[in-house]
């Protein structure tokens, strides 16, 4: 098992690492047209062949993966802070503030955050910017993600606050903010990191069904989500296997981080 | 009274023992203690359906609320597709930017509530017909489709945590996790896809979407009830796989299973919108996605208010019947 984490962890990197490197390993820029070769096949010129607009489509999964590895961790960070505040305030301080906030929390779990996605999603300007698209996209996944996670945390933070350490700095007089931000949080450690590693792929998968409904990163920026919309064209798709790059990437990372996240898991 | 359950004899003749005097005494008193227990039973649970109503339409009241005002303080909002049409002026602009503004969010959702509980749904302006029929024809589409959807997952799912927390063999363990990995790792539009290419029905992929988290939960939950002492002594005492499963590990389990239930509902709304899209399905999910791309804000937002209130009951007899909180710790 450990074996297979450090592969996985090593696949992450090396992902990672190409991504940041796109700029340097594209043979191309993600939107250059090469108007001679539309829907070129795989070639020592084209590694993945081209789209039907002419764009090399090794480059866009490069500039594509850089959009989806680095936005999802990102969104996985803002639902992971959001469910630490109010999944610690609801364990922390229990009672009716506990009852309102999982209120809350079972409210936002039972809403389709696909169906309030995609209707936030469709009101943006017809002319938005590709990259306001990306911020606003995965901005939307990390506001709307924490809900699960604080009801995870909620149960640990009212379990942290049975324990010793709490009762003893509360005798010696610790303010409840001071004990809520130096004592529970820090404690809260694992299960965040847990939480944050688990929100990862669900982003990354996410981001991707909202490509593939043409709701997701506006073109011609890539993202993971966005290649894989063009795989609706099974006309196009039959008898090109390296069309389906993409998604194998896109499995392979997020298998990778379920590799990692079930010791995250055993961990916390 | 004429379920008394002692005929006293009251005749002078017989002068009543103290032992029968002490019995009648204590059915009298357990009759009323009975009596008074159902009464205060049935007032609780009155109270508690009352209770939970109210909540589950505050719920709802600030679900819908949430839900407009995302929507309503969206950047866009308002803004309409003609506006691009660059043989207008901009006083034909200006015209198109009032028409679409309208009195601010309280307003607008009052309105919406008020027409709501009139019966009157709206029209849809991208499609040009009723919201109210154009849900009535579509939902049948997308129940079916939820409801094949979860029989697959939970058909699939519990069998399976129930074969892997029960055998030994290490195959069975590492494939039935393995496979469950893979449908956890592949989106739903994708899974659509290949259901195309490979010419499976698409309704198949609601249920490959619900099956490994059923599988991942139920699994870890029977896992826990495998280890407790009295399965352990069940298993040493020789009784049958069968009697072990259904009477010593299921049951505790039970009632987070059923939570569970109420989860992979939620489950199967979400991914309803990638699979009917994609594989052409005339459901709720499709509409949405329509309206969507129309930018018809009234039909999307009641139908995420429907499905909110589907959801939420479907977690409230969850709730009801079962316990979510052990599963969260799972």
């Amino acid at each position: 098992m450990k074996q297979l984490r450090t592969a996985a962890l090593v696949f992450l990197a090396v992902v990672l690492l190409a991504s940041l490197l796109a700029g340097v390993i594209a043979p191309a820029p993600y939107d250059f047209q090469f108007r001679e070769s539309f829907n070129a096949a795989c070639s020592t010129r084209h590694l993945l062949g081209t789209d039907a607009l002419g764009r090399d489509r090794f480059s866009r999964v490069l500039f594509g993966t850089r959009v989806s590895l680095l936005l999802a961790p990102a969104a996985a960070l803002i639902s992971t802070v959001l469910a630490a505040l109010i999944g610690g305030a609801a364990g922390y301080f229990g009672g009716r503030l506990q009852k309102v906030l999982m209120s809350a929390t079972d409210l936002s779990m039972a809403m389709p955050w696909l169906f309030l996605l995609i209707t936030v999603r469709a009101m943006l300007p017809l002319n938005t910017e590709p990259a306001v698209s990306v911020v606003i996209t995965f901005g939307l996944l990390g506001l709307l993600g924490w809900p699960a996670a604080a009801r995870v945390v909620c149960a640990d933070a009212a379990k942290l606050i049975e324990s010793d350490f709490i009762l003893h700095a509360r005798a010696m007089g610790c303010s409840e903010v001071r004990l809520f931000c130096r004592q529970l949080l820090p404690n809260l450690k694992p299960v965040l990191t847990a939480q944050f590693w688990i929100s990862i792929p669900v982003f990354i998968l996410a981001e991707a069904n909202l490509g593939i409904l043409g709701l997701g990163v506006v073109e011609p920026l890539p993202s993971w989500g966005g290649l894989l919309q063009e795989l609706q064209s099974l006309a196009l798709v039959t008898g090109r296997p390296w069309q389906f790059a993409s998604v194998i990437l896109l499995i392979a990372t997020v298998t990778c981080f379920h590799i990692v996240i079930q010791r995250e898991k055993a961990e916390s | 009274m004429s379920s008394w359950p002692v005929d006293i004899d009251t005749s002078p003749s017989r002068t009543l023992q103290l032992s029968e005097v002490d019995e009648v005494g204590r059915y009298c008193h357990l009759g009323a203690f009975h009596r008074s227990r159902t009464v205060a039973f049935a007032r609780r649970f009155g109270l508690f359906v009352i209770g939970y109503c109210a909540r589950l339409f505050a719920m709802l009241l600030i679900g819908g609320f949430l839900c407009a005002t995302l929507v309503r303080l969206s950047p866009g909002y308002g803004v309409s597709e003609e506006e691009l049409d660059s043989r207008l002026n901009a006083e034909s602009r200006q015209a198109l930017r009032d028409r679409a503004s309208d009195q601010g969010l309280t307003a607008f959702y009052v309105g919406y509530w008020v027409r709501l509980l009139h019966g009157d749904l709206g029209t849809a302006r991208s499609l040009r017909a009723p919201i109210e029929e154009l849900i009535r024809e579509r939902s049948r589409e997308t129940l079916t489709s939820a409801g094949l959807g979860l029989l697959i997952g939970w058909a699939l799912g519990l069998p399976l945590a129930i074969a892997t927390v029960m055998t030994r063999s290490a195959a069975i363990k590492v494939s039935a996790n393995v496979l469950a990995s893979i449908m956890l790792c592949v989106p739903a539009g994708v899974l659509a896809l290949l259901c195309i290419i490979w010419q499976a029905p698409g309704r198949l992929v609601l249920g490959l979407v619900v099956f490994p988290k059923v599988f991942e939960y139920a699994r870890k939950l029977l896992a826990r009830s495998a280890a407790m002492p009295h399965v352990i002594t069940a298993v040493a005492k020789g009784l049958s796989p069968y009697r072990i499963i259904f009477w010593h590990i299921v049951p505790p389990a039970l009632p987070q299973l059923i939570a569970l239930g109420g989860i992979s509902m939620s489950l199967v709304f979400a991914a309803a919108i990638p699979v009917e899209v994609v594989c052409d399905i005339p459901g709720l999910g499709q509409l949405a996605w329509m309206a969507a791309l129309g930018r018809d804000l009234n039909l999307l937002v009641v139908i995420s208010l429907m499905l909110t209130g589907v959801t939420l009951l479907a977690n409230s007899f969850a709730d009801a019947f079962g316990n979510r909180k052990p599963m969260e710790a799972a």
